[in-house]
């Protein structure tokens, strides 16, 4: 019972900091809005990330590739004019306006069908091998927005001349946009939140603790472990719809090994398999790029320092992340266990 | 009533790790509701003997048969399924779960609700009443809030087996049960093996003598991955080769 109260407390923290982001963001300037959102599109890369990392300990090093491919689907559906069949499917389904929702679906199926493949190949691999795989998939996907010109317009990216209207609603202006990127950063939040304390989730945490105890109370392995990844890979792909939408742009270096290993700081930073803390790993990153990228050129010695003194206080007080500081700092100590008789 | 039926039969089971013969044609038959001990000195097989009944390692060659069922070459969480379960030598827990999450994924593990996505665990009773069950039947319900790691070790050789009875089994495997414990809380671990449900078959590797004499009828001896001598426990107790290779030789 006192364990469900605090959870209901935690979770009334989370949603009052997201309604009170809500509330004042309209009154920043273009370039904070801008910045919200963006660190919101992050954030669901970043906690999509989290479903593997934090709670089924998986380190994949190659999570931007499936932000990639809806990403990439995303602009080209929404350019692709010769393609007569889905350019006249998007248009069609824009008219009604309903074209957010046909891009969506399209680019997750698209995003689903990659990580179901990939997932495949990979999730026979443990530990560093795991990695080493997913960091090569996700070049495999690089290389084709790299090279495949004919699709990808290659080097040059391609360029997307608006967003799609919700229900004739314009997302053209910031505001707007924003708060279309809120509502669906909180269903995604709000979905992996159900998700991590389903049945399901709960053996994820299993798998990551002990696995081969988990094979002996009778859960396959490799099944679960191929769903997560699977449904990570379908939130990374809400995250690439989302930057498309917001960027107007994608190319190339948007989806390298860069933002795959930039997801991973961000769930480390913030603290892993709590969801929310990515979020604020999303916050620090994006913010750190963003202004003092400004004033010193190597930004990433800063974002280094931050990273390295997180980590050594975690060692120091056995916590993960910034989310696990902060929940030590603010309540005292538990009481050592009392040696035994 | 099912006593004397087949639950778990080896037959020829070996394995071979290139050059090393570590489990070497071994014939064993674990009747519904028996208790039988496998005994030998380190070395002799005796994990590796459970990895294979298991499905952790492949056979080299032989058979292996759950309830008349040949699973020789099916994976572990299907053999589970069958009803069987499993404990480990060294204590293979979840340390940084608590005692009633521990429970709680044992619990789930042969239920189909372990694929449910979008429902809390919270919201499954039947669960939980379970996982509650199974606590306070060892007296450790007020312990279900501590993180395993907290516990004595004692108390995780105890809650080993907690997990390992969570899905019913109808045949347990335990491997070395009373490692690591102190004279006292052997005995207490004897006891604990003995108050099980009857109708469990056992096969019970262990190191301490007392234990295994205590709790099982009959004892299967392997030596060098072979089985050196098969009988009831006064038998083998008394056997020569016996005594020369595990108890030493008489003084």
């Amino acid at each position: 019972m006192v364990e469900n109260l605090a959870e209901k407390k935690r979770v009334l923290i989370v949603l009052g900091v997201f309604v009170a982001l809500g509330v004042v963001t309209p009154f920043l300037d273009l370039f904070m809005q801008s910045l919200v959102t963006e660190i919101l599109v992050f954030g669901i890369l970043a906690m999509s990330l989290d479903l593997l990392l934090g709670f089924t300990g998986l380190a994949s090093l190659g999570h931007a590739a499936y932000f990639g491919v809806a990403s990439y689907t995303t602009a080209i559906i929404m350019t692709k004019e010769d393609w007569t069949w889905t350019f006249a499917a998007f248009q069609w389904a824009d008219s009604l306006g309903l074209g957010l929702f046909y891009i969506f679906i399209f680019a997750l199926v698209v995003a689903l069908a990659f990580a179901a493949f990939f997932g495949f190949l990979a999730i026979r691999a443990v530990g560093v091998y795991f990695l080493m795989i997913t960091l090569s998939l996700a070049m495999v996907i690089w290389g084709l927005a790299y090279r495949w010109s004919a699709v990808t317009e290659g080097d040059n990216g391609i360029n997307v001349l608006g967003r799609p209207s919700l229900f004739g609603i314009s997302l053209e202006s910031e505001i707007p946009f924003f708060y279309f990127t809120l509502a669906v950063f909180l269903i995604c939040l709000g979905l992996m939140y159900m998700f991590v304390r389903s049945p399901f989730g709960k053996t994820l945490v299993g798998i990551r603790e002990r696995e081969e105890r988990m094979q002996m109370l009778g859960y396959n392995i490799w099944l679960h472990k191929y769903l997560a990844f699977i449904i990570a890979g379908v939130f990374s792909g809400v995250a690439g719809v989302m930057w498309t939408l917001f960027n107007l742009f994608v190319s190339p270096p948007d989806i390298e090994l860069i933002t795959s290993a930039e997801a991973l700081f961000m769930v480390a930073l913030g603290g892993p398999a709590t969801l929310v803390g990515p979020v604020i790993g999303s916050a620090i990153i994006r913010s750190l790029q963003q202004f003092i990228s400004i004033y010193v050129e190597r930004w990433p010695l800063i974002l280094g320092a931050i990273y390295i003194i997180t980590i050594m206080l975690g060692r120091l007080y056995g916590v993960e992340g910034i989310l696990g500081l902060f929940g030590k700092f603010r309540k005292p100590a538990a009481p050592p266990e009392a040696p035994e008789g | 009533m099912t006593n004397g039926q087949p639950g778990l039969e080896l037959e020829s089971v070996t394995k071979h790790f290139g050059g090393l013969h570590a489990v070497e044609d071994v014939n064993l038959r674990l009747n519904l509701g028996e208790r039988r001990g496998i005994l030998g000195p380190n070395g002799a097989g005796k994990t590796t003997l459970f990895h294979l009944i298991t499905g952790v390692l492949p056979l080299t060659s032989g058979r292996i048969r759950l309830f008349g069922q040949d699973v020789s070459g099916w994976p572990t969480h299907k053999r589970v399924a069958l009803g069987m379960a499993r404990t480990f030598q060294i204590t293979s827990l979840f340390p940084k779960l608590t005692v009633l999450e521990n429970v709680l994924l044992a619990v789930q593990g042969l239920r189909k609700m372990k694929m449910v996505m979008l429902k809390p665990l919270s919201r499954y009773k039947d669960v939980y009443e379970k996982a509650e069950k199974l606590l306070s039947d060892v007296n450790f319900w007020h312990l279900r809030d501590q993180e395993v790691r907290n516990l004595s070790h004692g108390e995780q050789r105890q809650l080993e087996i907690v997990l390992a009875l969570a899905s019913d089994p109808k045949v347990l495997l335990l491997d070395e049960p009373s490692a690591g414990l102190a004279t006292g809380e052997s005995h207490e671990m004897a006891d604990f093996l003995k108050s099980l449900d009857p109708e469990i078959a056992i096969l019970l590797i262990e190191h301490d003598l007392d234990v295994i004499f205590e709790v099982v009828s009959h004892i299967s001896v392997l030596h060098y991955g072979e089985v050196l001598a098969e009988g009831p426990s006064d038998d083998i107790r008394n056997d020569p080769r016996v005594q020369e290779i595990y108890l030493g030789k008489a003084e």
